[in-house]
């Protein structure tokens, strides 16, 4: 890093985000248009791992891993089962009627219309450690920490509960 | 780099993932456009958090992430069911409420 001057990385940091972000749209349209599911998740691993790679290009390695292990190691596999367990629709899903998916695409791209900001430079503070994340966590947001530990035990339970077969 | 350009994509990915959760019929599919969903709205956190320079945006991102897992478990379990009862995923056929 330190052979390379500001511009240099400048330019570098452009060009991989215009490729990670060229990629991730590519694939969450592939996503959410292709007829077979198995391929849709897999679509869903590309975008996901270009999330990371965003999060890793803003500073925010933790966030980084932690999506790699969270995401895709576990949320894809749960998606996988659920398709696979759900097998009777394992090829495909025929879509929607013309008339509902234009409906879907005008209410979908509304939002795209309010992104005109004025331009703003990233701050260049460096990036953050994990060491003042886990101060922040275990300091200002202990009472959010605790409460999505609770959250994650009773959707646990509550899973458990619900797809049990008796 | 620009904030513009985070805020953009992520606009777009939530677009994306707004017209799966509509357009959609298989209950999977469906989860997984909710997914998109709150990858967009975490980039745009992580993304005001180093424009901003403080962690809070990192840190709620987090939250979002271990929010979502458990979202994703309750809902999978209730694709089971559902496909246990009625042998089908279709969202369009599920209208068992309906007075």
């Amino acid at each position: 890093m330190d052979r390379l001057s500001g511009g240099d990385v400048l330019v570098a940091q452009n060009v991989a985000f215009a490729i990670m972000a060229i990629t991730m749209v590519a694939s969450a349209l592939r996503m959410v248009t292709t007829r077979n599911v198995v391929h849709a998740a897999l679509y869903l691993v590309i975008v996901l791992a270009g999330v990371a790679g965003i999060f890793i290009l803003l500073g925010a390695e933790f966030l980084g891993v932690t999506q790699i292990m969270v995401y895709i190691g576990a949320i894809v596999v749960l998606f996988l089962f659920g398709i696979m367990l759900t097998k009777g629709s394992f090829g495909d899903d025929d879509g929607v009627t013309g008339e509902r998916r234009l409906m879907a695409g005008l209410v979908g791209f509304l939002p795209c219309g309010g992104t005109l900001f004025d331009d703003a430079e990233l701050s260049r503070s460096g990036p953050s450690t994990t060491a003042d994340i886990a101060d922040s966590i275990f300091s200002t947001y202990i009472v959010p920490f605790e409460a999505v530990s609770v959250l994650l035990l009773a959707a646990l339970i509550g899973a458990i509960v619900v797809a049990r077969k008796d | 780099m620009l904030l513009n350009q985070f805020l953009l994509l992520s606009a777009v990915l939530f677009s994306i993932g707004v017209y799966g959760v509509l357009a959609r019929r298989n209950g999977v599919l469906v989860l997984m456009s909710i997914e998109l969903i709150l990858n967009a709205v975490n980039i745009n956190l992580v993304a005001f958090a180093a424009f901003t320079g403080t962690i809070g945006g990192e840190v709620f991102a987090l939250f979002v992430i271990a929010v979502a897992a458990a979202e994703v478990g309750v809902g999978l379990a209730m694709v089971l069911l559902l496909y246990r009862s009625s042998r089908t995923i279709d969202l369009t056929t599920v209208d068992r409420l309906r007075g």
